[in-house]
């Protein structure tokens, strides 16, 4: 108690003092799931709303294989890209391990089955209904995609929440492909494991209570986005 | 064949013009759901500017019917229609015979928008000047009467009100052809006396055909010129409204309306 005490106080300190280091690991930690979060909802919505369109039957079996890389532990996902950029690995030339633009790719991995599984499952819920009614005003087959991505907007919306909470909170995959390099890649989620082995829990408490702000800020603004989209 | 003529000819120009005196034509249509029969049609022309009631107890195939009359599903078999062509598989011509005709579903999906731009959508689709569409749209919430809901969302309406954009909705877009699957059965009888009231003002100001599938006979009996009775995806009887009320043919029919079918 005393421990979770001094590191609110630490956390407010650090806030308050503007510590560089701290900032520079928050910028990075934000710069990179945001990233990985933007690349996976491009990737992710696009086949989410195909897959959601299409008849349950015959996309069942793609549907299993995304609902499992759902529950993708981050170190699996770490170490499949890890395989793939170090120096023996196919895309080793790109020198891009130990990176943050490797910390990207590994969370966007991560992110786009999230994305994509729950994308899909609010399409096909928007699908059947709006369908035939936005058929039946005489809309083209591309309007009758449109509308039916419009009508599912705020549960896409809460997909791509759900994918930043997944990444901005994930460890495994940053720790080993990121390799937390402090001031190059380090992250608050690897800094907080760090902190904690060296017995600094207090600046690892402070961290941990930055992170969940951050996450609460976030969310509370796409809520706020939400809320204006329902209010036009 | 002097009176047929006179019947489908019409002056165009000075000219005498055939026309087709039929929005729908089937032949031989039936629609099977895994291998079950549900609708099976010989024949059955749909006179232009009429208003029809398609009445029948559950499971006689009347929603099904209009799915089809509206393509939202291909019959199984059998050839369709729409002003004397043939419709036939999804395409730019299918989608400009659609833009004829409309439906209005027992429950009512509104869009998850403003009541105007749920009403705007289908003029929208149609390409409208914005002008067009504002004029347009504004009347069809007048003569549904709820203008003061313009700017509302439309899923915060009561079923009442949802049905009676719905309807906004699908008169903006001045069909041909008005489909109407059991629109009022989830209403209060108030809105039930406007829905009917706006449908036959629809028919009266525009000509418009209106084919409506109704539970309820007494509606039928209001509103229709001629019924059309199903029974187990079968045409049993149609005829004018009179006729089938007062001196049905077929025993099913006159059990069905004196409420004595037990099905």
């Amino acid at each position: 108690m005393v421990e979770i005490w001094a590191g609110l106080v630490q956390a407010t300190k650090l806030i308050i003092d503007l510590d560089t280091e701290l900032l520079a690991i928050v910028f990075l930690s934000l710069k990179v799931s945001i990233a990985a979060v933007i690349t996976a909802a491009l990737i992710g919505i696009p086949l989410g709303a195909f897959l959601g369109m299409r008849p349950p039957v015959s996309v069942r079996w793609l549907e299993k294989l995304i609902n499992t890389l759902m529950g993708l532990p981050p170190v699996v996902a770490g170490l499949v890209i890890y395989l793939l950029l170090s120096n023996k690995g196919p895309l080793g030339p790109m020198e891009l391990l130990f990176t943050p633009m490797a910390m990207i790719t590994a969370q966007t991995v991560l992110a786009i089955p999230i994305i994509t599984g729950l994308t899909l499952v609010a399409v096909r819920d928007k699908h059947k209904e709006i369908k035939d009614t936005a058929v039946t005003l005489g809309a083209s087959q591309q309007m009758v995609i449109w509308t039916i991505i419009r009508e599912a907007k705020r549960a896409i919306m809460a997909a791509v929440v759900a994918g930043f909470g997944r990444v901005v909170a994930e460890v495994g995959a940053v720790m080993m492909v990121g390799g937390n390099i402090q001031g190059n890649t380090r992250v608050m989620t690897t800094a907080i494991v760090l902190e904690t082995r060296k017995g600094n829990f207090q600046f690892a408490l402070g961290l941990g209570i930055i992170l969940l702000i951050i996450a609460f800020i976030i969310n509370s603004l796409l809520y706020r986005i939400q809320g204006e989209v329902r209010n036009n | 064949m002097h009176l047929l003529l006179i019947h489908c000819c019409t002056e165009f120009k000075g000219r005498c013009v055939i026309i087709n005196p039929f929005v729908y034509q089937l032949e031989d249509i039936s629609k099977s759901y895994e291998g079950k029969k549900v609708l099976s049609v010989d024949k059955l022309d749909i006179e232009k500017g009429k208003i029809y009631g398609i009445i029948g107890p559950s499971g006689a195939g009347k929603s099904t019917l209009l799915r089809i009359l509206n393509f939202l599903e291909p019959p199984s078999h059998g050839n369709l229609f729409f002003n004397g062509m043939t419709v036939t598989k999804a395409g730019k011509h299918v989608l400009d015979m659609r833009r004829k005709m409309t439906m209005v579903f027992q429950r009512p999906i509104l869009f998850d928008t403003s009541v105007y731009n749920n009403v705007k959508y289908g003029l929208a689709a149609r390409g409208y000047a914005k002008k067009d569409i504002t004029k347009l749209t504004s009347n069809a919430l007048d003569e549904v009467g709820l203008t003061e809901f313009t700017n509302r969302n439309a899923r915060s309406l009561s079923g009442g009100e949802a049905q009676r954009i719905a309807l906004a909705r699908a008169m903006v877009l001045k069909p041909e052809v008005i489909l109407l699957d059991e629109p009022t059965s989830n209403l209060d009888p108030a809105n039930v006396a406007i829905v009917e009231k706006i449908t036959k003002r629809l028919h009266e100001k525009q000509g418009t055909t209106v084919i409506m599938v109704t539970h309820n006979i007494f509606q039928a009996q209001r509103i229709a010129e001629e019924i059309l009775f199903f029974f187990k995806g079968k045409l049993i009887e149609r005829g004018s409204t009179d006729k089938i009320f007062n001196n049905p043919q077929d025993d099913r029919t006159g059990a069905f309306i004196n409420g004595e079918m037990i099905y």
